[in-house]
């Protein structure tokens, strides 16, 4: 089975995506795949801090309980509050609708510590 | 230790099936979606291969009563056809396993039915107590020579009428039959565990690839069998219970009605006790009033901080779209009662709802 993985986003390990040119952090099409349907997303605040690699909320699906990780350090601009009502938005469209927060204030240096979108392939295959 | 593997695993993988270790074995959890094979089952019809499940047959002389002194319903009162839900208790009342007792249909014996993973421990308590006792009965363990699938859901029985040589319609609940489904002898039950009419089917391994071809509708896996078990409140061995980490007298468990003082059996003595003392904890369901999932280990609270009972199973479900979780929660508090259940650290306002969530 093929995943789609955006070209221009960067990722983490734990299937976590960030998009440089709109703040944007969401999960991966793999991610939500693996999951199957999810039913309930917990996202921080706007205003709240977050530190690259460490929890910022929870998604859940039928089946399982999974923490996400925080792919850049910044403070959250903006959360997807359409999840509380339609959380199967993240399997519909994980790099579209279903994106869950926006970061501001992110150091460019910390792109060097994710995955680009080749070496995330490599990882899914 | 190696998994186990059910003969209709490459028709599964072939299918786009996940897998999973469920009590041993290698078993589907998902083929479609979850929320689409629960659905299925909840308006049409859906067949899960649950050949994991332990099939021992137990058969000479003193079969009756080698069944009757191991499991705590009345076994007497069975005909030949009749089947009935019964528990498997210790010395101590507490539940080991539940189990589908068969009163086999076309021979002397009973066939019974132990969860995931503890047919070997069951083969084993049965034949121990019967040298103890010097009774005069044969017990096999069957689990890996017969499969098992189960087909439910509202159009279930005609698929299963359909597919069958005999006249099953005509069983009540638990009745059993032994007929040819789609040539292959198979024993058929109408029972299952998901809260909607169907069939369960018994059949010799070596046909599990004809059995299951021979209905046309949902592969479901072990994912939806969980949310569709939940929905209907009925408990899974080793989850809602479990004699070593959460030991619970059928009473606790809400099937007393499976005990029969009148009979004798291992645990009769601790049991009559146990009904006379009264429950200090009761098998509830909750419905979450907030945004979030309940959870097999999660708190329950008064609904003040105080933790007055604890999860055992929880999902989203799919049919009501409700956070609802199953538990045992102090026998002070009643269904309707408001409650809280505390996920990550947050006490979410919930109710108390009977077991089954279902009309």
């Amino acid at each position: 089975m093929s995943f789609d993985v955006p070209s221009d986003l960067y990722y983490l390990e734990s299937h976590e995506w960030y998009d440089p040119d709109t703040g944007r952090v969401g999960i991966s099409d793999f991610a939500q795949d693996e999951l199957g349907d999810v039913v309930f997303v917990e996202l921080p605040d706007e205003g709240d801090a977050l530190e690259q690699d460490n929890q910022f909320g929870v998604v859940e699906s039928i089946k399982a309980v999974s923490d996400l990780y925080s792919p850049v350090s910044g403070e959250v601009s903006d959360t997807n509050t359409d999840l509380e009502d339609a959380p199967e938005l993240v399997n519909d469209e994980p790099f579209g609708d279903g994106w869950m927060l926006e970061v501001e204030g992110v150091e460019e240096s910390e792109l060097d510590d994710l995955l680009t979108a080749e070496e995330y392939r490599e990882q899914i295959e | 230790m190696s998994l186990r593997t059910p003969p209709l695993r490459d028709v599964h993988d072939d299918a786009g099936a996940t897998f999973t270790d469920f009590g041993g074995w290698e078993m589907p959890v998902e083929f479609d979606s979850i929320r689409e094979e629960h659905a299925a089952v909840r308006e049409d019809a859906g067949i899960f291969d649950v050949s994991h499940m332990g099939q021992i047959e137990v058969s000479g002389p003193d079969a009756e009563q080698l069944m009757q002194r191991l499991t705590t319903n009345d076994v007497n009162a069975l005909d030949p056809g009749d089947a009935h839900y019964s528990s498997i208790v210790t010395a101590d009342g507490h539940l080991l396993d539940d189990t589908v007792v068969y009163d086999l249909p076309d021979r002397d014996g009973f066939l019974f039915v132990p969860n995931a993973g503890h047919d070997e421990q069951m083969a084993d308590r049965w034949t121990t107590h019967r040298d103890d006792w010097g009774l005069d009965a044969t017990v096999e363990n069957r689990t890996t020579e017969y499969g098992m699938v189960a087909v439910q859901g509202p159009n279930a029985p005609d698929l299963v009428a359909d597919a069958s040589a005999g006249d099953v319609l005509d069983l009540s609940m638990f009745e059993t039959t032994r007929t040819e489904v789609a040539g292959v002898s198979c024993l058929v039950s109408r029972s299952g565990y998901t809260g909607e009419d169907g069939f369960e089917l018994v059949y010799d391994n070596d046909h599990a690839e004809t059995v299951w071809g021979a209905f046309d509708c949902q592969p479901c896996g072990l994912g939806a069998r969980d949310t569709l078990r939940m929905e209907a409140g009925l408990l899974l061995s080793g989850q809602d219970f479990d004699a070593e980490s959460n030991p619970r007298t059928p009473y606790e468990a809400g099937i007393g009605w499976t005990v029969k003082l009148d009979t004798e059996f291992v645990g009769r003595d601790a049991l009559e006790r146990a009904k006379e003392e009264g429950v200090d904890e009761t098998f509830r369901g909750v419905v979450l009033l907030e945004r979030g999932v309940p959870r097999h280990g999660y708190d329950v609270t008064d609904g003040d901080g105080t933790v007055v009972g604890e999860l055992t199973s929880g999902t989203m479900s799919p049919t009501l779209d409700e956070p609802i979780g199953l538990g045992y929660v102090s026998a002070d508090f009643e269904p309707g009662d408001r409650v809280g259940v505390v996920i990550r650290g947050d006490e979410k306002k919930a109710e108390l709802r009977t077991p089954r969530f279902l009309d």
